[in-house]
C-alpha cells in the first residue's frame, strides 16, 4: 500500500496538478514547495506528452512548453529523486500510456517505487486495458489510479471495486480546463462508489474556485485542481510560485473545516 | 490480463479515456447487431451502388504495362467513386450505422480532406449535422477540399496544436467526442483508433478486395501475383488486401510515405522507422522518440502524413503476411506525373505512392505476372501542391 491514504487524513483533500518542467525544473520545484506550504495534500505531477488527448488548451500548452524546454522522463525521475528529500506528502505521476510503455513498464514503475512516487494516473488506460501495467504496479506497490466519468453509468461499480489509492471522479464531459459551472449530477456516481469501495474519492476537471471546491468536496473526499494552477504558471512563469501558494491556501482553507 | 477483444496479435485494444468507453461499447454492440442484418446490408449496398457508383472498375493499364515491359498492371479505380476516393465506402457504412443508433451528428478528422469531404457528403445525404477537424497546415495545403466541405454544409475547424496536421486533427476530434458523446458519432476515417474502429472500417473497405477478386477472376481467370496500395492509417490498403489474406501466393504490398527519405527525420514511414507504442486508442507502430513522444512526421501527402499505422497492418507485418515499403516524395511525384501522361489518369498523391512502387517492380517481373494497384483517390486536389513541388507557383 502506498502512502496516498495520508492525503485524506487532514480534512477534505486538496490535490494540486503541476506539469513537470513548465517552464523549467527550478520553477516546478518552487511551485511544488509553494503548493505544499499552501496546504496541498497530494501532488499530481504531469510528465509531459507530445499529444495529450485528454487535456484542454491550458494543460496542452504546459506540455508543449515543458517539452520545448528539453524535459525528458529521465530528467523528471532525477528531479523527483531530489525533490523527495524535502517533500513528504504523496506524489503521483499523471501521464499517458505511451510514456510508460516506451520506457518499459518494469523500468518505469520500479523507478517510481525507488524515487518515492505513490501512484500513476493514465487517462488513456481504461479499466479494460489495466492489465498492461497493473501486475507491475502491484509488484512495486505503486497505485494505478482509476477514473470514473459522467458517462460511466453501469461501469462505476466494476471500476470502484478494483480501485486503488483513490478514485478519480471526472466531473464533466470533455477535456481538462476551467469551467464556470459544473452542472453534472455526481451524487449517484458517488453513492455507487461508496457502496463498492472504502478508498477515498476526489473530483477533478473544471474546478477552479473555492466555491466549486466546497460544493464538490461536500459529498466526496477531496478536489483536484490542474488548469487553474497551470494558468498561473502560464501567466506569471518564474513568478508564479508565490501566487500558487496564495491560491492553494485559499482553496485548502475552505476544505479544512469540512 | 488484457481483454483480447479487438486485438490483432499484440496490436489494437482500447486505450481511450473512460469518458468514451461506453460510446465504443455501444458502437460495437450496434455494429454486431447490424452487420449481418439483411435490411441494413441492402440499404448500404444500394447506397454504394446507386449513390457512390460501385463497383469501381478494375482497369487494365495497357500502355503502362507495355511501357514498363514486365507484369500486367491493373488499376483498381477507387478514384472513380463519388467524392473521388475510397473514403466514401467507410463513411456511408458508418453514417448509416450512426443513424440507426439514433445519432444526429457526425464528427470526423481529415488529412488531405478526402475523408472530411466524404463525411460531409454522407451527412448532407442523411440529414445529419457535421463538424470536421483539419490541421491548420492541411487547410492551406488542401484549400479546395475545405471549400467543398463547407459547400456540403459541414463546419470545418482548423486545428492549430502540435504539427497542425492529421495526427492533431485526430486528437482534437477525440477531445471533441469526449465533450459531446450522446448525440454524436465519431466517424473515424481509417483502420485505426480504439476497437471497434479498425474492424468496422476494414469491413466497410473490404468491398475493394471482394470486387478485385471477382473482377480479376473474370478477366484473367486467376488471382494476381501482388496487390499494391498506399498506407497512411491504412484503410484503402486493408480494404485491398483483406480478401486475399488467405491466398498465400498473392503478395500484399503496402506503400508508406517516406517523405524526404527513411534516413531523414522528415518521414512518415511508420512500419519502416517506428516502434511499438500506444497512441490514439491503439497499440501499434508509431514514429516516436526514445521517451515515447510522438514524432512530428512529414510527407508531401497530407493523407499519409500520420505517425502511426492501423493495428491490423502492424500484425500483418509481424507475421510476414504483408510487406511495407517506403516511397519518397520525389518517387511519388514522378509516379503522379507518369500515370497522368501514360494513362490519362491523375491519381491522388497518396495513391501515387502505390503507383511508384509498381513502376519499380513491374519491369523486373515476367510478362505472365499480374499486379493490381489500388488508385485510392483522384489527384485534382494535389495539382497545386505538385506544381509547387516542381517550383511552379500555381494558385487555384
Amino acid at each position: 500500500m502506498s502512502r496516498i491514504h495520508q492525503a485524506f487524513e487532514n480534512g477534505k483533500a486538496f490535490i494540486a496538478f503541476i506539469t513537470c518542467g513548465d517552464p523549467d525544473l527550478s520553477t516546478t520545484a518552487a511551485a511544488l514547495r509553494a503548493a505544499v506550504s499552501g496546504g496541498a495534500d497530494l501532488i499530481e505531477l504531469g510528465i509531459p506528452f507530445s499529444d495529450p488527448t485528454a487535456e484542454g488548451p491550458v494543460i496542452q500548452g504546459a506540455n508543449l512548453r515543458a517539452l520545448k524546454g528539453g524535459i525528458t522522463t529521465d530528467r523528471i525521475f532525477e528531479f523527483v529523486r531530489e525533490t523527495r528529500k524535502e517533500i513528504g506528502i504523496p506524489i503521483v505521476f499523471m501521464t499517458y500510456a505511451n510514456v510508460v510503455f516506451s520506457y518499459g513498464a518494469e523500468r518505469f514503475i520500479s523507478t517510481c517505487r525507488e524515487i518515492g512516487i505513490d501512484g500513476l494516473i493514465l487517462p488513456d488506460l481504461p479499466f479494460e486495458e489495466r492489465g498492461e501495467f497493473l501486475p507491475t504496479c502491484r509488484k512495486y506497490g505503486v497505485d494505478l489510479i482509476s477514473l470514473v466519468a459522467p458517462t460511466s453509468g453501469g461501469r462505476v461499480a466494476m471500476i470502484a471495486k478494483e480501485a486503488e489509492g483513490f478514485l478519480y471522479i471526472v466531473s464533466s464531459l470533455g477535456v481538462t480546463g476551467i469551467r464556470d459551472e459544473i452542472d453534472t449530477d455526481l451524487s449517484l456516481t458517488v453513492q455507487t462508489v461508496r457502496q463498492n469501495t472504502g478508498i477515498p474519492c476526489a473530483v477533478g476537471f473544471g474546478i477552479s474556485t473555492p466555491e466549486q471546491a466546497k460544493k464538490m468536496a461536500a459529498f466526496t473526499d477531496g478536489v483536484i485542481v490542474g488548469s487553474a494552477i497551470v494558468r498561473l504558471l502560464e501567466k506569471y512563469g518564474k513568478d508564479a510560485p508565490e501566487r500558487i501558494f496564495e491560491y492553494v491556501k485559499s482553496m485548502k482553507d475552505v476544505l479544512k473545516g469540512m | 490480463m488484457t481483454n483480447q477483444k479487438g486485438r490483432f496479435g499484440v496490436h489494437g485494444g482500447q486505450y481511450i479515456p473512460e469518458t468514451l468507453m461506453n460510446a465504443v461499447i455501444e458502437l460495437e454492440e450496434a455494429y454486431n447487431r447490424l452487420k449481418d442484418d439483411p435490411a441494413f446490408n441492402r440499404e448500404l449496398s444500394e447506397l454504394l451502388c446507386d449513390y457512390a457508383g460501385r463497383p469501381s472498375r478494375l482497369y487494365f493499364a495497357k500502355k503502362m504495362t507495355e511501357d514498363l515491359g514486365g507484369a500486367k498492371i491493373y488499376l483498381k479505380r477507387e478514384d472513380l467513386n463519388h467524392t473521388g476516393a475510397h473514403k466514401i465506402n467507410n463513411v456511408l457504412g458508418q453514417a448509416l450505422l450512426a443513424k440507426k443508433m439514433g445519432k444526429t451528428r457526425l464528427i470526423a478528422e481529415t488529412g488531405a480532406g478526402q475523408h472530411g469531404v466524404a463525411t460531409a457528403t454522407a451527412a448532407a445525404l442523411m440529414g445529419m449535422e457535421c463538424v470536421v477537424y483539419m490541421g491548420q497546415e492541411d487547410t492551406v495545403r488542401q484549400a479546395l477540399n475545405v471549400y467543398r466541405m463547407r459547400l456540403l454544409g459541414a463546419e470545418v475547424i482548423p486545428v492549430k496544436t502540435g504539427t497542425a496536421t492529421l495526427k492533431d486533427a485526430v486528437s482534437e476530434a477525440m477531445r471533441a467526442w469526449t465533450s459531446r458523446v450522446s448525440d454524436t458519432h465519431y466517424c473515424l476515417g481509417s483502420v485505426m483508433g480504439p476497437h471497434p474502429f479498425p474492424t468496422i472500417v476494414r469491413d466497410f473497405q473490404s468491398v475493394i478486395s471482394r470486387e478485385i477478386k471477382e473482377q480479376i477472376l473474370c478477366k484473367e481467370g486467376r488471382l494476381p501475383d501482388a496487390v499494391l496500395a498506399c498506407v497512411g492509417g491504412g484503410s484503402n490498403a486493408i480494404g485491398s488486401f483483406y480478401h486475399f489474406i488467405g491466398d498465400r501466393d498473392v503478395r500484399l504490398i503496402g506503400c508508406e510515405a517516406a517523405g524526404r527519405g527513411v534516413d531523414t527525420p522528415e518521414t512518415a514511414a511508420t512500419v519502416n522507422t517506428g516502434k511499438l507504442g500506444i497512441f490514439h486508442g491503439m497499440k501499434s507502430y508509431f514514429c516516436q522518440d526514445e521517451f515515447g513522444q510522438i514524432a512530428p512526421v512529414y510527407s508531401i501527402s497530407a493523407g499519409l502524413d500520420y505517425p502511426g499505422v492501423g493495428p491490423e497492418h502492424a500484425y500483418l507485418h509481424d507475421i510476414g503476411r504483408a510487406e511495407y515499403v517506403p516511397i519518397t516524395d520525389e518517387e511519388a511525384v514522378c509516379a503522379f506525373e507518369y500515370l497522368a501522361k501514360t494513362e490519362g489518369i491523375i491519381p491522388a498523391i497518396e495513391s501515387a505512392h502505390a503507383v511508384a512502387y509498381a513502376l519499380k517492380i513491374a519491369p523486373e517481373m515476367g510478362r505472365d505476372k499480374i499486379l493490381v494497384v489500388t488508385v485510392s483517390g483522384r489527384g485534382d486536389k494535389d495539382c497545386a501542391a505538385v506544381a509547387r513541388y516542381r517550383g511552379e507557383d500555381l494558385h487555384e
